[in-house]
């Protein structure tokens, strides 16, 4: 059941980055913004993503979980902390485990950093900067009733598919009433390839250039029946990156 | 600063090369993301000892509600959310970083005086910058005549200085040249609403627009341009509302509209008579409130018979059903509401777009009802403020007219001179720089505007100030029009003074003072005060500071349409805002006009007017085949003196660019060059479907060498006198090397704080026109 928690909706994004501003203003990490906004529809139109820490629930934080320092710990109300700086040494590991690509390490000072639900905020009852600012509402702190209040009729999934993996968050998404049921398609497709993957020849191997973890299981089973062999999927992402039959830059796409 | 080279690939970090062991940096972690500047990610705010003062913010016309931190020494540093019911806590990123300005490495703090362009700037103390300003006036005038100087004000400062730039062009410098850079901005909706109302201001508050059954917004850029008036469109729509978005881009809200009509710029007027003329075919018109509260339906009717769908559809190149569907979307609502702003009124027709709106709105009955009606989106903070006491070449205080007798004995009488002694009528904005060039105007003082890039045609802009004898600008940061002047005065921020704007719902809000200024900076009104006592008028410009002003503003205000003598500063505190007309102390304003189905009007009735669809100024040929057309992005604000300043908005938007549509074959981030009769930018290609594929788009914000307004056209409408920014006619090609883009102007050995600049030269595009997405290029 959740509790008072962010609601992303990205059809009510317009991709202004009030989040981002918003979130470099909070005093434990001033001048560094947590939160990652994509324009997933590059050349295409308009669209636009906020990603803020999911708070996975089950399995329990793959961040915490791959953690050799034992440095991110979960509070009992769910939140998914930073990295402990006394205890973080600044690996990466969880940069590599996260599915949503949250984490990041802060090379000047080698520790990790990440989105803690503005803990120094919402302890006191307080909504996360990135969500009393958003212009639109497309980050939205509160609890369900009070989003249902707000917005009628509107559905929220909690469940991400990566592949076969299914995740469970604590922060929760804003979905047409027919996606309800199903887990909702978690980052990039399983099976779907990165350019740059393909460029580099290694399809296949894992890695991936946007820091995002590779597909984890998907990339062993490919359950959604993508090419057993590893070449790009027809109509797969390359043609999402692509304009114009070139790359563009941005999104881990290769200039 | 020099120009940065090129960012190297993988990007230079800030601070130490930090050697990237992948180990160490996994892909996805080697650019964190940080504010490129300011403010120091080494600051910690001190929460114990902070003072929240509440205010709002300074850019645009939404007004929202802000608290300014300020720490134990009384300095500014940093923002909190405010629960303002304008903007209910939300903030957009230019006015979170907003705060950034008022303690600013970058900011003037002495006068800079030179007495020929040929030398550098150097500081002076006030006595002799004020001195030889007030040297100057007296010689041209006195060689030239009392009109030989003028005065252009600016509609970002608050509704007190607006009103004393008024006064003291009449009463100070005598002269009849006076206007405002509203100019660039509002005067199209405002000469529609004089003509169609007798009152000049939005007829709904924004709260109206969750009470609608159907919302239009055209010409707006709602989501980039006025982002927290975005709830209001989000919240009509949970409720039900269906959405119209008239623009050629395809923006943020035209994204998920129900319908968006993507139509050719310059076209506007004659979409709306066809949509009117299915309104009237489908028998959709509110007949008994056409007979009871309008005048000129006949005409009207007679007129949009003649604009069939097929017609226009033609003319505006979007399919003739569409216009069928906003017709019927409109006209069958119970309650249907419509908003334009910039990209219907920057037309040389400007005026007569914003009539053929209203006509849409009065001949369904939409006015005057909760989620019926209309507004005007107003863009900058003070754009309605700003243009209702007297600062504008053709009005006097309380929206009085100047040449209206009676109007000029009202106001000579509060201003304790004779009416013979009050100039007549002067001409527009732009009109001013080619009087300029003719050297009709010989001297000038510039106050919160920076034509260099906000007006048109820059290459005759320049021109008309280098042939200026004498130039004062009034300027917070050195802007490309202040860095070309004699004298520049160092002055407030906003943070820095009291004082009342009204936002673009009319609804009057006060500012307030978060921190004293730095030494050897006053404020705008202090200095125009002090010559005026120099210029020996002193007597009539006897302010201590803002309070004073306002109060003879409410009392030059009263009786008229534009009525502020009921709000007073300690009711503001109160309220949170009061909209005009007010006018006593007991009147609880009037957020909603025409509730008794009165305009304001002799008669009572909305004149409709006759509206006549013609093409744009700048014609097309062979050379010239394509559209350009203008605007603004989220991060960046008018001329960008400001927010190109702050390392937030720099890092989210660092440079113009062109927004291509893939047709034309070009590459994202490809060199383009944009040309049009009157000049050239190379800029990076953002090859995107979001765009007519006959037009091009270019935001404004950036100087020349990559400024929009060194492309576009200064015909005027003939009414308004708004210059055409929104549609000239423009070829592409291809380029071998972008312009540079400029770092912003610093007086002699400064040099723009650089991190702020850290990333200006970044040769791509950004993301998409909101800016850079925040995951590293590769």
């Amino acid at each position: 059941m959740l509790g008072r928690t962010i609601f992303i909706d990205p059809g009510r994004c317009i991709g202004c980055q009030a989040c981002v501003s918003a979130c470099r203003e909070c005093d434990s990490h001033r001048g560094k913004s947590m939160i990652h906004l994509d324009y997933p529809d590059e050349g295409r139109s308009v669209a636009s993503l906020p990603t803020v820490c999911m708070h996975c629930e089950d399995p329990v934080a793959p961040c915490a979980e791959v953690c050799p320092a034992d440095a991110i710990l979960i509070t009992a109300d769910g939140v998914v902390q930073e990295a402990d700086p006394t205890r973080c040494i600044g690996c990466a590991n969880c940069v590599n485990a996260c599915p949503f690509g949250v984490p990041k390490i802060d090379l000047e000072s080698k520790l990790q950093m990440k989105c803690n639900l503005c803990y120094d905020r919402t302890s006191y009852g307080l909504a996360p900067m990135c969500a009393t600012v958003c212009p639109t509402g497309a980050l939205f702190y509160g609890s369900l009733e009070e989003l249902q209040a707000e917005r009628p009729g509107v559905d929220v999934s909690t469940m991400f598919a990566f592949g076969d993996v299914t995740v469970s968050t604590g922060v929760a998404m804003v979905v047409p009433a027919e996606q309800r049921a199903a887990p909702l398609p978690g980052g990039l497709p399983a099976g779907g390839l990165l350019v740059a993957d393909v460029l580099a020849g290694t399809v296949g191997d894992g890695s991936r250039s946007d820091g995002r973890p590779a597909g984890g299981q998907a990339d062993r089973g490919r359950p959604d029946g993508g090419p057993a062999d590893g070449g790009p999927p027809a109509g797969g992402l390359l043609r999402v990156i692509e304009v114009n039959g070139r790359p563009t830059p941005g999104n881990g796409a290769p200039a | 600063m020099t120009d940065r080279p090129v960012p190297l690939d993988p990007p230079v970090l800030l601070g130490a090369a930090v050697p990237l062991d992948p180990a160490v940096a996994p892909p996805g972690t080697r650019d964190f993301r940080d504010a490129g500047g300011l403010p120091a990610s080494g600051w910690r705010a001190d929460q114990a000892e902070q003072t929240l003062v509440p205010t709002h913010c300074c850019f645009c016309g939404v007004q929202c509600g802000m608290y300014l931190r300020v720490n134990a020494a009384g300095k500014v540093f940093g923002v909190e959310p405010r629960n303002h019911d304008i903007n209910r806590m939300r903030l957009c990123p230019k006015g979170i970083n907003a705060y950034q300005q008022v303690n600013h490495p970058d900011r003037l703090t002495a006068p800079l005086l030179r007495r020929s362009r040929e030398e550098p700037f150097r500081e002076v103390g006030w006595e002799e910058a004020l001195t030889y300003t007030v040297e100057e006036v007296r010689r041209i005038q006195r060689e030239h005549g009392v009109d030989a100087f003028g005065l252009l004000g600016g509609a970002s400062l608050f509704s007190e200085k607006t009103y004393l730039v008024g006064k003291f062009a009449r009463v100070a410098l005598k002269t009849r040249h006076v206007d405002y850079n509203g100019r660039l901005c509002m005067v199209s909706a405002a000469g529609a609403n004089k003509l169609a109302f007798g009152i000049d201001r939005a007829a709904n508050p924004f709260s109206d627009i969750l009470r609608t059954d159907c919302l239009l917004i055209a010409g707006s850029n709602v989501g980039e341009c006025f982002p927290v008036m975005t709830q209001y469109v989000w919240g009509a729509r949970d409720r039900g509302a269906k959405l119209i978005v008239v623009d050629p881009r395809e923006t943020a809200v035209a994204r998920t509209a129900d319908v968006h009509v993507a139509l050719k710029s310059g076209t506007d007027s004659a979409f709306f008579n066809a949509v009117l003329h299915v309104i009237v075919q489908d028998g959709l018109t509110d007949e008994a409130f056409l007979a009871a509260h309008a005048t000129g339906w006949p005409e009207l009717k007679a007129k949009v018979a003649e604009y069939p769908p097929e017609r226009s559809a033609a003319i505006c190149g979007v399919p003739a059903e569409q216009i069928v569907q906003v017709a019927r979307l409109f006209g069958t609502a119970g309650r249907a509401m419509a908003w334009h702003a910039r990209g219907i009124e920057h037309h040389t027709q400007g005026v007569e777009n914003c009539l053929s709106v209203i006509n849409l709105c009065a001949a369904t009955g939409n006015l005057g009802r909760p989620g019926a009606g209309y507004g005007t989106i107003t863009g900058q903070g003070n754009g309605q403020g700003g243009r209702e006491h007297g600062q504008k070449s053709d009005l006097l205080p309380g929206g009085r007219s100047i040449n209206d007798p009676e109007h000029r004995r009202q106001i000579a009488g509060i201003w304790g001179i004779e009416e013979t002694e009050l100039p007549q009528a002067g001409t527009s904005m732009m009109e001013m720089v080619w009087q300029m060039q003719r050297r009709e105007i010989r001297g000038l003082i510039g106050i919160c505007n920076n034509p260099f890039v906000s007006l048109p045609n820059y290459a005759v802009v320049k021109d008309g100030y280098d042939k200026l004898e004498f130039h004062a600008q009034f300027d917070f940061f050195l802007s490309e029009t202040s860095a070309n002047a004699h004298v520049v005065f160092p002055v407030t921020t906003w943070a820095e003074d009291e004082g009342v704007m009204a936002n673009a719902e009319a609804r009057v809000v006060k500012h307030n003072k978060a921190q004293e200024p730095p030494s050897g900076v006053r404020t705008d009104t202090w200095v125009m005060c002090e010559l005026a006592r120099r210029l020996g008028v002193g007597d009539k410009f006897d302010f201590a500071g803002s309070r004073e002003v306002f109060d003879e503003l409410r009392r030059a205000s009263a009786g008229t349409v534009i009525d502020y003598y009921g709000i007073t500063y300690e009711r503001l505190e109160e309220t949170g805002g009061i909209a005009w007309p007010c006018p006593d102390t007991a009147h609880p304003g009037t957020p909603r006009l025409f509730e008794d189905g009165r305009t304001y009007h002799p008669d009572g009735k909305v004149h409709l007017q006759v509206v006549e669809w013609h093409p744009p100024a700048d014609p097309y040929d062979d050379e010239y085949p394509m559209t350009l057309t203008t605007g603004r992005t989220v991060a960046h604000f008018l001329s960008g003196n400001q927010t190109r300043r702050l390392g937030a908005l720099v890092e989210q938007t660092p440079r113009p660019w062109v927004e291509v549509h893939p047709s034309h074959g070009f590459r994202n981030g490809e060199a383009v060059r944009v040309v049009t009769r009157r000049g050239a930018s190379v800029l990076p290609a953002l090859v995107t479907e979001a765009i007519r594929a006959d037009h091009v788009f270019v935001p404004y914000h950036w100087p020349h060498p990559v400024a929009a307004n060194a492309l576009t056209n200064d015909a005027l409408d003939p009414r308004s006198k708004i210059p055409e920014y929104k549609v000239c006619a423009v070829r592409i090609e291809r380029a071998e090397q972008l312009d540079p883009v400029p770092a912003p102007p610093m007086p002699p050995g400064r040099e723009a704080y650089p991190e702020a600049q850290h990333s200006r030269s970044d040769p791509l595009p950004p993301t998409a026109p909101q800016g850079r997405g925040t995951a590293e290029r590769g």
